[in-house]
């Protein structure tokens, strides 16, 4: 059983539609990439799965429950950080996160709590009220709340933005270990390394739709080429009759050559360099490109909006 | 899959937190009410109380300790209330709330409940001021009580409303000082509305206002210038209508929930 089923949700604001149908299952322990452009509706998405906002249409089910009819029981499992940071100025980091632990209806738990602040290197500054916080200690401030009542699903609402490359590589610590603890990760981004780096599978958002969900190995098997990349040392006016029936091409006016990767283990970067050589072609140098989820990514937004225009 | 009926640790974390809001700014919150309260019996109670005889056979002084106690339940109830909820709204930890297992009751009940309480407190501390200023008389305290919880309740309650409705910080302020202020100077606070003419008279029949302090006044000195069954159903009326208006506002998310 998915730990998140989403069916046919579709959402409305007045009259602007920023979701439709919606179907998306969510696998137990497993870390979910949400990507899509500004405004794609990927906010308005968990913030229905976590209650802050109502749907138009469809159903949710968390860990088989129903989100509305047993919120009592869905709601404890889930935590989410926002992708605003909200948080009272006034009060002191341990008292913010220890209130949210109690909404949640959870008995007291001071080790817990010490535990979750440490973690997150919040531990010296557990009495410092909220406004004496940077930036980057507000955000952990935000997890540690979602963290206060020890969710089985977290939902990250775009963690990394406007965070330091050190602080990022301590989230991404963190998400790791939350999900070798069973913890089912939900997080949207604008980085597609974010992404790529840690996500089990990815889906793509795009005006209020849901494009595409797909394992990201898999994603980028399928979508992304590997090329191979020589620039010659003499420009090229034909390509030798030893690449004939290899996926190879003449790129900048003879002066390079670019092929595709296969599976074919005859048809090697090793084999083709080789072939050249018989045929008295120089190497100047040479480079792999790897279509990154980025580059997959900008392809299908762009040829999706090419198609609308 | 177990989850208990009320989230009874929820609202505790609600109610100490809006209570912890108090105590940061203790100075407005009990400090203001108490000198205001002292103000008043400067200026009506020796002032202009020393040119009045008696009002209904009461010392002008303790004649007004019922309206005053009145004044500041109904400002202090509302301004408390919808602050506690209109500043969640505002930086946006109401995300929190919404998200957490409360039901709209449980959180009605936290936010509130906070609210009543603290006015329950003031409204305490002013007839302790007062006592400081004129003898006080109480004939009927147990009915003094009731009230005092009543009105509170039923103030908290609509101030709550205002909170969810308000969208700017002058949308809260414009109902407690366009609407109750001046209907609380002319309900009856500082003098009887047996003292108006006939016209007066009718027109403050519809204060609502009118019906607090009057049923108020009667469990202090055993009269009033409406009956206390109108006064108590009046109360009545204002938190069913409330009660009412949130069920509405919970069930369609508005302005709380988009
Ligand atoms: N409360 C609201 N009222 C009206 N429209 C809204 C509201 N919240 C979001 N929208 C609209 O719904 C659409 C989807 O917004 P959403 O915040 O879900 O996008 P997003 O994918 O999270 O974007 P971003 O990457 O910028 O965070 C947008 O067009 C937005 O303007
Ligand atoms: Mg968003």
């Amino acid at each position: 059983m998915p730990i998140i089923s989403i069916a046919s949700v579709a959402k409305s604001y007045g009259g602007f539609t920023a979701l439709h149908d919606i179907d998306l299952e969510i696998e137990r322990g497993e870390i979910f990439a949400l990507l899509g452009p500004n405004g794609a509706g990927k906010t308005t998405l968990i913030s229905i799965v976590c209650g802050a906002v109502s749907m138009s249409r469809g159903n949710v089910r968390v860990d088989g429950a129903d989100i509305l009819r047993d919120y009592r029981v869905t709601r404890r499992k889930i935590g989410l950080v926002p992708q605003e940071i909200a948080l009272d100025i006034f009060a002191t980091v341990w008292s913010t996160v220890s209130f949210s632990r109690s909404l949640f209806g959870r008995p007291k738990d001071n080790a817990h709590i010490e535990r979750l602040l440490r973690d997150l290197a919040l531990w010296e500054k557990r009495d410092a009220k909220i406004i004496e916080l940077s930036g980057g200690m507000k955000r952990r401030v935000m997890i540690a709340k979602a963290l206060a009542h020890e969710p089985d699903i977290l939902f990250l609402d775009e963690p990394t933005a406007g965070v330091d490359v050190e602080l990022r590589r301590d989230m991404w610590g963190l998400v790791r270990r939350l999900r070798e603890n069973g913890v089912t990760i939900i997080l949207t981004t604008h980085y597609i390394e974010e992404a790529e780096e840690m996500a089990d599978r990815v889906g793509f958002m795009k005006g209020g739709r849901l494009v595409l969900v797909e394992e990201k190995t898999a994603l980028m098997r399928k979508l992304g080429n590997r090329r191979l990349v020589l620039t010659l040392a003499e420009p090229l006016r034909a390509l030798p009759a030893a690449l004939e029936g290899w996926h190879a091409e003449l790129e900048d006016g003879g002066r390079r050559i670019a092929y595709a990767m296969s599976e074919d283990a005859e048809k090697g970067a090793a084999q083709i360099i080789q072939r050249l050589g018989e045929a008295g072609v120089h190497i100047k140098d040479m480079a792999m490109n790897e279509s990154s989820l980025e580059q997959i990514f900008v392809d299908l937004v762009g040829s999706d909006a090419g198609s609308q225009a | 899959m177990s989850a208990p009926r009320f989230n009874l640790r929820g609202v505790a974390a609600i109610f100490a937190a809006e209570m912890a809001r108090t105590r940061r700014t203790l100075l407005q919150s009990v400090v203001t009410p108490v000198l205001t309260t002292a103000l008043y019996f400067v200026v009506f109670g020796s002032a202009i109380g020393s040119h009045m005889r008696e009002v209904g056979g009461v010392a002008y002084g303790a004649f007004i300790v019922p309206g005053l106690i009145m004044l500041s339940l109904l400002t202090q109830s509302i301004a408390n209330a919808s602050i506690g909820i209109y500043f969640p709204k505002f930086t946006g930890t109401v995300y929190e709330i919404l998200t957490a297992p409360l039901s709209a009751i449980e959180i009605v009940v936290g936010y509130v409940g906070a609210a009543a309480a603290k006015s329950i407190v003031i409204g305490l501390i002013i007839l302790s001021t007062a006592a400081f200023f004129t003898p006080l008389q109480i004939d009927h305290p147990a009915m003094m009580a009731l009230f005092l919880v009543l009105t509170s309740v039923a103030f908290s309650l609509f101030g709550f409303i205002i909170g969810i409705w308000a969208k700017t910080f002058e949308q809260l302020n414009f109902v407690p000082a366009l609407v109750i202020t001046p209907l609380t100077f002319l309900g009856g606070a500082f003098y009887s509305i047996d003292m108006l003419p006939p016209f007066w008279r009718t027109v403050s029949l519809f204060n609502p206002v009118v019906y607090l302090v009057s049923g108020f006044r009667w469990s202090f000195h055993g009269s009033g210038d409406v009956s206390l069954a109108a006064s108590l159903g009046f109360m009545t009326l204002v938190i069913a209508l409330c009660l009412g208006l949130l069920i509405w506002i919970f069930r369609t998310g508005y302005r709380l929930k988009p």
